[in-house]
């Protein structure tokens, strides 16, 4: 009688320990998958979309370029040397911390250089554009 | 601003950009383009201003105002003549900017989140991408600084040749890919400012040898180039309005120095390797000789061109030095008041950058639709009376068809000498831009009209007057 008492005792303590095991394991398994869904969300490098976005814009600009009639290639060099000049994104951020720091005099210095492209840039292309006229009727 | 917006943000920047470029297929569409262009950029500089880390605007605006102030009184003042030197000085701007985003970014990682927390050491990916973007940026900078120079008569406009060159370039080559290795390796600052050193080195050594010449080559290249480092700094930052925009100058610039290597028959290797344009000028002098050349007076074409009813002009970089646009424009409109068909035939190289000659028409009111490509104009000159070629040469040289041992064989050509009678205006009789003697000059249908391309307009008018 008491041996099998304390057997069932034994039982109920195994299952119980099974149990915790059980919720510990599916503990685990929710860490893993939650894991997994960061890394598959923000955790990807940036190079692999960076990359994807690279190659089509390619591919965009070839076409796109092909398309522009060769009288207008002067403008076009024009013009992309302002847009190229979107660079000073990267310098705003560089410059823009209220510490003063090296970095934020580099920003600083992008700054003027890119400005002077974008002003330069888009104007002597309005320049060249406003020359090309039809005829005079 | 949430970061989901100031992203989108980019997003409608990138395809204003996309439709800046869109516009530029036809001179209608154009101006509308750049309106694309213009709202594209301000939108990305406004969304950027928004990001919470930028906050010195005070800073901010005197560096656009200082820089745009001095953007604005040069594109307003330079002459179209110089538009290859702006366009070439502009390409280093960009190229020094990326430099010193890059640099910026290495210093202080953290304002571009691409560092393991506070202080830490920069992912290596972004080490990759930012050793890339600086290497590119840096060799656009002196490079085109070289271009620069060597457009505006700085810089000796003939290839500068020395012994071993391509060894030193290949070396400097290598270097450059062991210090980007040696740098992601060790994260070390000394291996940074090499890589900017070495690559600062070899832009100055790769256009250096480079002709006056082939010079519309190496702008679109540079062009190119300053998109390339646009893009890699874009990969650096991590934003992808850099990456698109850099892309899209990237592939337009490429686009454009393919189209100036086939308007030459060269190709881009046999352009970068340079040293074109030195050797054959003493070659080709020899033959010469006694050939019996015709030569004529203002008062001659004047009278030629009167009695033509279609005249095909093809000018080339000579008309521009001599500053003729102008006078020639004039004499054109003489002729089509006397009911003659004048249409102007450019060739894809002439000029110093691609499409300088249409932008020098244009300038001088010439109306585009008389202005015609090489392919679309080339088989009406046997249908012409008149071929009037003012400060063009190589271009109209019929070596380039039938003497497979000029260097300028297999270049496309205007079949100028198909028409009735060339007009040619020339300086003198010596060889052109590339130093090639042109038998042009010999032949029974041409007739030389030697001196100053504007005074011989001028002299042509004159003419139609009396």
């Amino acid at each position: 009688m008491t041996d099998n008492q304390k057997l069932i005792e034994q039982a109920a303590a195994v299952a119980s320990s099974a149990e915790g095991l059980s919720s510990q394991a599916s503990d685990l398994a929710l860490q893993i998958s939650t894991a997994m869904a960061a890394d598959a969300s923000g955790g990807t490098p940036f190079f692999v979309m960076g990359l994807t976005v690279f190659v089509l814009a390619c591919f965009v600009g070839y076409y796109v370029v092909w398309r522009v009639t060769p009288a207008l290639h002067s403008p076009l060099m024009a013009i992309t040397n302002a847009i190229s000049s979107v660079i000073i994104v990267g310098a705003l951020i560089a410059a823009g911390p209220v510490e003063i720091s090296p970095s934020k005099w580099m920003g600083f210095a992008a700054i003027i250089l890119a400005s002077v492209n974008i002003f330069g840039g888009f104007i002597v292309t309005r320049r060249m554009l406003q020359m090309f006229s039809k005829k005079k009727k | 601003m949430p970061i989901t917006v100031s992203l989108l943000a980019y997003l409608v920047s990138s395809v204003c950009c996309i439709m800046a470029l869109r516009g530029l297929s036809g001179p209608e569409t154009a101006r509308g383009g750049l309106l694309f262009g213009i709202i594209g950029m301000a939108l990305a500089v406004l969304t950027t201003l928004m990001l919470p880390g930028v906050q010195s605007y005070g800073l901010i605006a005197l560096g656009i105002a200082i820089g745009g102030l001095i953007g604005a009184v040069i594109a307003k003042k330079i002459e179209m003549t110089a538009l290859p030197q702006l366009v070439a000085a502009f390409h280093s701007l960009v190229g020094l900017a990326a430099v010193l985003i890059a640099a910026a970014a290495f210093k202080n990682p953290e304002a571009y989140g691409i560092s393991e927390g506070n202080g830490g050491e920069i992912h290596l990916g972004s080490l990759i991408e930012m050793s890339l973007g600086v290497a590119i940026g840096a060799v656009t900078f002196t490079g085109s600084l070289i271009a620069f120079g060597k457009l505006q008569g700085i810089v000796t406009g003939k290839p500068v040749v020395f012994r071993g060159q391509h060894f030193l370039n290949a070396l400097l080559g290598l270097g450059l890919v062991a210090l980007i290795v040696l740098l992601c390796l060790s994260g070390s600052p000394l291996f940074f400012w090499s890589i900017i050193g070495v690559s600062l080195l070899l832009g100055i050594l790769m256009i250096i040898p480079i002709g006056g010449a082939d010079m519309p080559v190496i702008v679109s290249m540079l062009n190119s180039y300053s998109g390339w480092a646009a893009a890699g700094i874009g990969f650096t930052l991590q934003n992808n309005l850099l990456i698109i925009v850099g892309a899209l100058v990237g592939a337009s610039g490429a686009i454009l120095s393919y189209i100036m290597c086939k308007g030459m028959n060269r190709s881009f290797f046999n352009v970068i390797l340079g040293g074109f344009g030195g050797e054959t000028a003493t070659a080709a002098a020899g033959a010469q000789g006694d050939r019996h050349v015709k030569v004529g007076s203002a008062e001659d074409a004047a009278f030629i061109l009167k009695n033509a009813s279609s005249v095909i002009i093809v000018p080339g970089y000579g008309m521009a030095v001599a500053q003729a646009q102008h006078a020639l424009r004039e004499m054109a409109d003489h002729l089509k008041s006397e009911g003659v068909k004048v249409r102007y035939a450019i060739h894809p190289v002439a000029g110093r950058m691609p499409g300088h000659m249409n932008v020098l028409l244009a300038e001088a009111s010439v109306p585009y639709e008389d202005v015609l490509e090489l392919e679309e104009i080339n088989r009406d000159f046997s249908q012409t009376d008149v071929a009037f070629v003012i400060g063009a040469n190589d271009i109209t040289n019929p070596a380039a068809k039938k003497d497979p041992s000029s260097p300028i064989y297999g270049m496309p050509v205007f079949d100028v000498e198909s028409a009735g009678t060339v007009l040619f205006i020339k300086r003198s009789l010596g060889s052109g831009y590339a130093g090639i003697d042109n038998e042009l000059f010999f032949y029974d249908n041409t007739m030389m009209l030697l001196g100053d391309a504007k005074k011989m307009c001028e002299g042509i008018i004159k003419a139609f007057e009396h």
